[in-house]
């Protein structure tokens, strides 16, 4: 006997797009088990590459030490480059795609610097001045080219529909790739090998780790403290926020609008300026291209730990790292699939891809803005 | 010399005039309210004084000098605050930080100090932070204490309205013009912002322009009224004076029907 109907709640219709993305979701997860502990008992059916290390015959617990550590030193880089993406979608409400040769520039620039100090010796006799100086060279690069790019490119668009920068950001990003290679050439520039100290191993918590992965994530790690300090504790940092909430009332607040956005580009690129020098010593060879995939990767990984939120820049950039290194062994490997570290862009992505039909806000992503919590 | 003076101002959107040949000043230290029906093109006249729009012409005068095109950040620093008739706190950041952002065209300490924590760049945190503090305190105990780091979306609403009061204040402004301050409020904290109207003048100096539908809040604060229909102004003078003048009681309730 109802006396009082309660307003019904509209009904959902369980329709067929509901139960297809249920059916992937279910799928993956399988999938995912299935590739790490096999099925057990099932003679020839996937072995699981939990059961092959410890049967001895897959890959060895070291491998999987040294694919996690040069997981977490690639993520690291990832995550610098994310924080470009982020900030710039923070407070602008756009994905600037030139990002990747923001990164790019600084990478290929600061070359040109290690190269002079590796001819003059310095780069061996002082390491950590040489590498300093050679990553002030890649930050000044990548922080002209952001700014710039914003100035010329972005500015007047402000206020446009948000499509609008975005496709421009497409056409900057072309624009600068081969601006480089006009004036830099499309050979690939090998970086002198990363100076003797940083050779062989370290033993952290007695975990060996090789050198130059330790420089990336302890380097990474720091230029991230530095910046959360410096958009959470200061005034800039705080006229950042500011903007990203409201941009008509932080004006009102006498913040100066034009000069705040050029400074997120000018941050945003410094991080990517960093990562490219990091990059390089990793990988050695930098060239016109060099920005497109980690540029992309920098974006997945945005949009993974949530896009807009710069810890989330961070933690979705190990993600990716992560993924990448560990998850074709650890899933595809347990299925028996061949040759599956060619198959990482494939992972990363499908990671990405995943983490939307689960959670698609991003891992800390909770986005946050006046309307919505108004 | 009045410190603020508008001067035939005028401004249209595509068509429809908003401010027609508007003529009004505000004297240092006085309070006026600016009152009208809806439509009455207030709020735009807010919006043009800060610079959020620009006016097709005419002229307004801060301090003696045309304030027409320069932008809302450089307003700011000049000494003209505002509040919204819809409340635009910063929502996520904190009581405290909303505040302190206010003060951003009076400080200076940029980028480079702030990664080295120089002795300066502590010592103006630490201001900034006091003065946020002793703002907020104007509110009586509202807005201190535990409230500091909330963030602001957690406030009730009369506490966001007064929050973006005290963010007004907090720029160190000459005058301030809040956009109908009492709207949704109770009866009681209608009263409380009334007295707090006052108080911005009497204890801190500040020249008031208040746009206001609350009658009862006019007759208490206002100095001098004036009264705007269809961009134009219709009324000026004491509340007693505008309350009867013909045109504002036709404007607000329309013309008496003619016996034939």
């Amino acid at each position: 006997m109802k006396l009082l109907k309660l307003p019904q709640q509209r009904k959902r219709r369980f329709g067929f797009v509901d139960s297809f993305l249920w059916a992937v979701r279910i799928g993956a997860l399988v999938f995912v088990v299935v590739g790490i502990f096999g099925i057990p008992g099932v003679a020839g059916g996937p072995e699981g590459s939990l059961f092959k290390t410890l049967s001895g015959e897959g890959v060895s617990g070291e491998a999987w030490r040294d694919l996690f550590i040069s997981g977490l030193a690639q993520g690291s880089m990832y995550g610098m480059i994310a924080l470009g993406y982020s900030l710039v979608y923070g407070v602008l409400g756009f994905i600037n795609f030139a990002h990747g040769e923001v990164f790019m520039s600084g990478a290929l620039v600061s070359f040109f610097a290690a190269d002079a100090f590796a001819t003059a010796g310095i780069w061996e006799s002082q390491p950590v001045l040489a590498l300093g100086f050679t990553i002030l060279v890649a930050m000044a690069t990548s922080t002209i080219v952001a700014v710039l790019t914003e100035r010329i490119a972005y500015r007047r668009l402000r206020g446009s529909p948000r499509l609008i920068p975005l496709i421009t950001s497409i056409g900057m990003s072309f624009f600068i790739r081969y601006t480089f290679r006009g004036l830099f050439g499309d050979s690939f520039k090998t970086y002198p090998a990363a100076p003797g100290v940083l050779e062989g191993r370290a033993t952290i918590f007695g975990v060996e780790i090789l050198k130059t992965q330790l420089t990336v994530i302890v380097v990474t790690a720091v230029s991230m403290v530095v910046l959360y300090q410096f958009v959470a504790r200061t005034r800039m940092g705080r006229a950042m926020r500011a903007i990203a909430e409201d941009r008509e009332i932080a004006a009102l607040m006498g913040v100066n609008v034009d000069r705040v956005i050029s400074l997120t580009f000018a941050v945003g690129g410094a991080m990517a300026g960093i990562a490219g020098v990091l990059w390089a010593l990793l990988f050695r060879q930098v060239h016109f291209l060099t920005g497109f995939l980690p540029g992309i990767k920098g974006f997945t990984a945005a949009v993974v730990g949530g896009i807009g939120n710069m810890a989330g820049a961070y933690v979705g950039g190990l993600a990716i790292g992560l993924v990448e290194s560990v998850g074709p062994l650890l899933v595809l490997d347990g299925w028996g699939i061949p040759a599956v570290s060619q198959l990482k862009d494939v992972v990363a992505f499908s990671a990405l891809v995943l983490v939307l039909i689960y959670r698609p806000t991003g891992l800390l992503g909770e986005r946050l803005s006046v309307e919505e919590r108004g | 010399m009045s410190l603020l003076k508008i001067v035939r101002l005028h401004k249209d959107f595509g068509g429809v005039i908003a401010i027609n040949a508007l003529d009004f000043h505000v004297d240092e230290g006085e309070i006026v309210s600016v009152i009208g029906p809806n439509g009455a093109g207030k709020t735009t006249v807010f919006n043009l004084i800060t610079g959020m729009q620009a006016p097709d012409s005419g002229e307004i005068l801060f301090e003696g000098e045309t304030i027409i095109g320069l932008t809302p950040d450089v307003l700011t620093g000049r000494g003209i605050a505002r509040t919204f008739q819809n409340v635009r706190v910063f929502a996520n950041m904190t009581v405290l930080e909303n505040v302190m952002v206010a003060q951003h065209c009076r400080t200076s300490k940029g980028a480079v100090s702030a990664i080295f924590r120089t002795a300066g760049f502590r010592r103006e945190e630490e201001e900034i932070r006091e003065r946020a503090a002793e703002v907020l305190s104007f509110f009586g105990t509202r807005l201190v204490g535990y409230r500091f780091d909330q963030p602001a979306f957690m406030l009730s609403y009369a506490n966001r309205r007064r929050l973006e009061v005290a963010r007004a204040i907090a720029t160190q402004p000459k005058v301030v013009l809040l956009d109908e301050p009492t709207a949704g409020m109770n009866p009681s904290e209608t009263r409380e912002m009334t007295e707090l109207i006052g108080r911005l003048r009497d204890d801190r100096g500040i020249t008031v322009v208040v746009i206001e539908h609350e009658m009862k809040v006019v007759r208490d604060v206002s100095d001098r009224v004036v009264v705007l229909d269809h961009g134009e102004q219709i009324a000026e003078g004491s509340y007693e004076e505008v309350t009867s003048d013909e045109n504002v009681i036709e404007a607000y309730l329309g013309r008496p029907a003619r016996a034939h």
